[in-house]
């Protein structure tokens, strides 16, 4: 049983909560990630961590509200316990002093990566964060974006605050010399920023969300194409060079469950998510 | 069909086991073996001669007292008889359910020279179920040593291992990285073989003895074992982490959709119960035309597992039917539920659909080659003879291996680099002093009943090794 001890709702739909998890907080490093899994008849979904402090003994996670796995835990309360989380999985990254950094966060995945951006300025590096989301209002975490960044961006997709779209990123690449990228956000998102980075050589390293049910190497259902050869995101990732990913692969594979994950969801937000035996209506 | 006729003095037959009828089973995911009633039990107990030098023992692995729990049954004294197999076997539910019984205790009985041996595995089930049905009794506990030991994965081998030492009064704790233990007991043989009911049992029943269980707990990550014997305090620890990385074919198009590893299809039906999806949360997305392939007991459960969520299935096997690794049993359960069988034929390449999902395989027929000089036939590919079929769901079921994360993270710890095994003495001691390993990690995938073997020696050896340490 792992305790909540705060819940905050970042921007709408996405939530971020602390829980008391003190060996997990022990070992934590920034790159991992923890399986979470709640109620007798839950799924085991992988959510990032994107905090931990050893004296409280406590992680934190944000995640957005997509699916029925993350509209249920949206619903549990400070105080509250979530049954099973079982982390640290996955690989640290690679955080040593590299030089100029250039950290691209996308939607929820802006929460881990500004651990990343933090353990980047603490390491030394001279930090450039980039904040992305749809519109204005999912922007979310600048003022902690900027504690642990030199300097600052944001854009949307519409434009609706900062820049439009990723092309600026073009510019800031001929102006600037970076020695590091590192991205965490959609697939997407991670393929166009390593398609801009490439030119230009920057060793870009992504963080790949395929799907996961064990997180520890038994099911195979992460695997992922990198340099031609399969790998395990969980095992082997979850970070990975972004200029070796076949991203479309990816892609397709994350949808392969949709139709179901939709039937899921659609009863999950019918029931209130409730276990009412919604199967046998 | 039970048999009716007076008991003769020497009945060739045993008493069969009532089973679901092979239609109405191939749709659900109940037990398909029934267990035998009282009355059948005292009838197969009864054909037992109570060899004063019983070869059957001898086949047993962890040398369950077997006559010696007939007679119980003979004089129903059932609470007396589970207690007996209990001094050898801690699961014995789980044994009597999928133990190989044909290659080990009733290949060596007496009786199987004239007839069918005695029914051993049904009636140590039986016994176990009345068991459960009449309530636990725990045995008795030595005092404390003040000795700790951590156990690393609660498959039979853990389980073993921590049931026998707690008993001797030592404290375990025993880590698992799943959100349920049971090893593959939980997350591999499905529903209708072994009831989770069943394990869920077993695993309560070591809890109950006084072992501390901790879920969701990778050792490697959380904890490393050098960690756990520094700063954890523990004297002893003992791997039983099994075999449970999932081998893949290496053909071109293996990533596409509905193309699954046996260990994620098996884990989303069993472990996260996707075949009550949406009561629970976790989908599996199946076709009509699957195709299994391999022919061990994890390639007959996938196809079992799939015939019961409605598809027609296809099993491709390289070798001939006389070499399927699988239990006769399961070969014969499953061809009676529809399976059809593709003999000497292996995948070569995958074909998708526009969306990423599996269309239709290549393969390639094979032949066997003459027997080596073990005896075992190889095989070889027949030029030019590739043809292609029509798919929506594959399952590869070609074997698994050790989980790299323990070795990668002890130093030290000798392994076998070919198989990913961890190396051990016969008594189940690594290259580390106080480090013991058992089961799959140390043999490969094999069986329940080698895996608690293991387990009892180690057991025993680590007993002694704490006993001897200040
Ligand atoms: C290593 C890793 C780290 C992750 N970290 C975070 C995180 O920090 N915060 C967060 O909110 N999410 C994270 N995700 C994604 C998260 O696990 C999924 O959003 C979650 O499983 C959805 O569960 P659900 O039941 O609510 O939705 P579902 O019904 O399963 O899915 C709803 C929608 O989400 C999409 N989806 C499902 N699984 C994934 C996935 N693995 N990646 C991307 N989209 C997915 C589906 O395509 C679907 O459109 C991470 C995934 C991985 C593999
Ligand atoms: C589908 C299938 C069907 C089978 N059918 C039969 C049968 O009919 N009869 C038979 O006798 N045998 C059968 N077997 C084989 C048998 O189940 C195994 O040989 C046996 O379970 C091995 O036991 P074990 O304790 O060594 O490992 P496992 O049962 O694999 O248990 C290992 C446990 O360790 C955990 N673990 C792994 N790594 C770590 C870590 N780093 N930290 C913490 N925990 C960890 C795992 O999650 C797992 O729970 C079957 C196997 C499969 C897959
Ligand atoms: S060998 Fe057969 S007959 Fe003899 S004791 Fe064992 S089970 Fe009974
Ligand atoms: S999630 Fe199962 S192997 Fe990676």
């Amino acid at each position: 049983m792992y305790k909540i001890v705060s819940k905050t709702e970042l921007v709408p739909k996405i939530k971020l909560f602390e829980v008391e998890a003190p060996d997990i907080a022990a070992k934590s490093h920034p790159g991992q990630f923890l399986i979470v899994i709640h109620g007798e008849k839950g799924e085991r979904i992988p959510l990032t961590i994107c905090g931990y402090d050893t004296k409280k003994g406590t992680v934190s996670f944000a995640f957005h509200e997509v699916g029925k796995t993350t509209k249920d835990l949206g619903k549990l309360e400070q105080g509250q316990e979530i049954d099973n989380i079982t982390g640290p999985l996955g690989n640290p990254s690679e955080i040593k002093k590299f030089g100029k950094v250039l950290c691209v966060g996308g939607s929820v995945m802006i929460a881990p990566l500004l651990l990343q951006s933090k353990a980047m300025k603490e390491a030394g590096n001279h930090v450039t964060t980039v904040l992305g989301a749809r519109s204005e209002p999912f922007i979310m975490l600048e003022d902690e974006a900027k504690k642990y960044s030199d300097q600052v961006y944001v854009a949307t997709d519409d434009g609706s605050k900062g820049y439009k779209g990723l092309d600026f990123l073009k510019e800031l690449l001929t102006k600037e010399k970076f020695d590091r990228c590192v991205v965490m956000g959609p697939v997407i998102l991670m393929k166009d920023v390593s398609e801009i980075t490439k030119p230009y050589n920057i060793p870009t390293m992504v963080t790949l969300t395929p799907i996961m049910i064990d997180g520890m190497g038994m099911c195979g259902v992460c695997r992922v194409t990198v340099e031609g050869k399969m790998l395990f995101g969980c095992v082997d990732g979850a970070e990975f060079d972004g200029h070796q990913v076949d991203f479309d692969e990816l892609i397709l594979r994350q949808r392969t469950m949709l139709p179901e994950e939709r039937l899921s969801s659609v009863l999950a937000d019918m029931h209130g998510g409730c276990k009412c035996g919604r199967n046998k209506a | 069909m039970a048999e009716t006729k007076p008991k003769p003095k020497l009945n060739k037959k045993a008493v069969e086991m009532a089973k679901q009828d092979p239609k109405v089973r191939a749709k659900n995911f109940s037990e398909v073996a029934l267990g035998y009633t009282e009355a059948e039990a005292q009838e197969e107990a009864n054909r037992c001669l109570q060899c004063p030098n019983p070869l059957c023992r001898q086949g047993c692995p962890v040398e369950v007292p077997i006559p010696q729990f007939i007679k119980c049954i003979k004089e129903k004294k059932y609470a007396e008889g589970i207690q007996v197999i209990k001094t050898k076997n801690a699961l014995p539910a789980v044994c009597g359910r999928v133990c190989p019984q044909e290659s080990q205790c009733q290949a060596k009985c007496v009786i199987g020279r004239m007839g069918e041996p005695v029914s051993i595995g049904r009636l140590e089930r039986f016994l176990a179920d009345w068991e459960r049905d009449n309530g636990y009794q725990l045995p008795p506990k030595e005092a404390s040593t003040g000795k700790k030991v951590a156990v690393i994965g609660a498959g039979p081998a853990g389980l073993t291992v921590a049931a026998d030492l707690v008993k001797l009064g030592h404290e375990i704790t025993m880590f698992e990285a799943l959100h349920i233990g049971g090893g593959v007991l939980s997350y591999g043989i499905p529903e209708f073989r072994l009831p989770k009911a069943v394990v869920n049992n077993e695993v309560n029943y070591v809890q109950k003895l006084g072992v501390d269980l901790r879920l969701g707990n990778l050792i490697g990550r959380i904890h490393t074992i050098p960690e756990l014997m520094k700063e954890g305090g523990y004297d002893a620890v003992f791997i039983g982490s099994g075999a449970g990385l999932p081998q893949f074919t290496d053909c071109p198009g293996e990533n596409l959709g509905g193309i699954y590893s046996a260990n994620e299809f098996l884990i989303r039906v069993n472990l996260m119960k996707a075949f009550q999806f949406p009561e629970y949360d976790t989908p599996i997305r199946i076709g009509k035309h699957v195709v299994v392939i391999g022919g061990g007991n994890v390639a007959m459960d996938c196809a079992r597992s799939s015939m019961r969520l409605g598809s027609s299935v296809c099993l491709l096997y390289r070798r001939s039917r006389d070499e399927l690794p699988a239990r006769h049993e399961e070969i014969e359960n499953a061809e009676e539920e529809g399976l059809v069988c593709k003999f000497l034929a292996a995948p070569v390449e995958f074909y998708g659909d526009s969306k990423g999902w599996v269309k239709a395989m290549k393969c390639i027929a094979m032949e066997l080659t003459e027997p080596d000089a073990r005896g075992r036939r190889g095989v070889k590919v027949v030029p030019g003879s590739e043809f292609v079929m029509d798919v929506d769901t594959v399952i590869i079921a070609i074997g698994q291996t050790p989980n790299p994360i323990i070795q990668r993270t002890t130093d030290g710890l000798q392994n076998d680099p070919r198989h990913g095994t961890i190396c051990v003495n016969e008594v189940g001691k690594t290259s580390l002093d106080g480090v013991y390993a058992g089961g799959d990690v140390a043999t490969g995938a094999a069986t329940v009943i080698s895996a608690m073997g293991a387990g009892k020696r180690a057991a025993k050896a680590m007993h002694e090794y704490l006993t001897n340490k200040k």
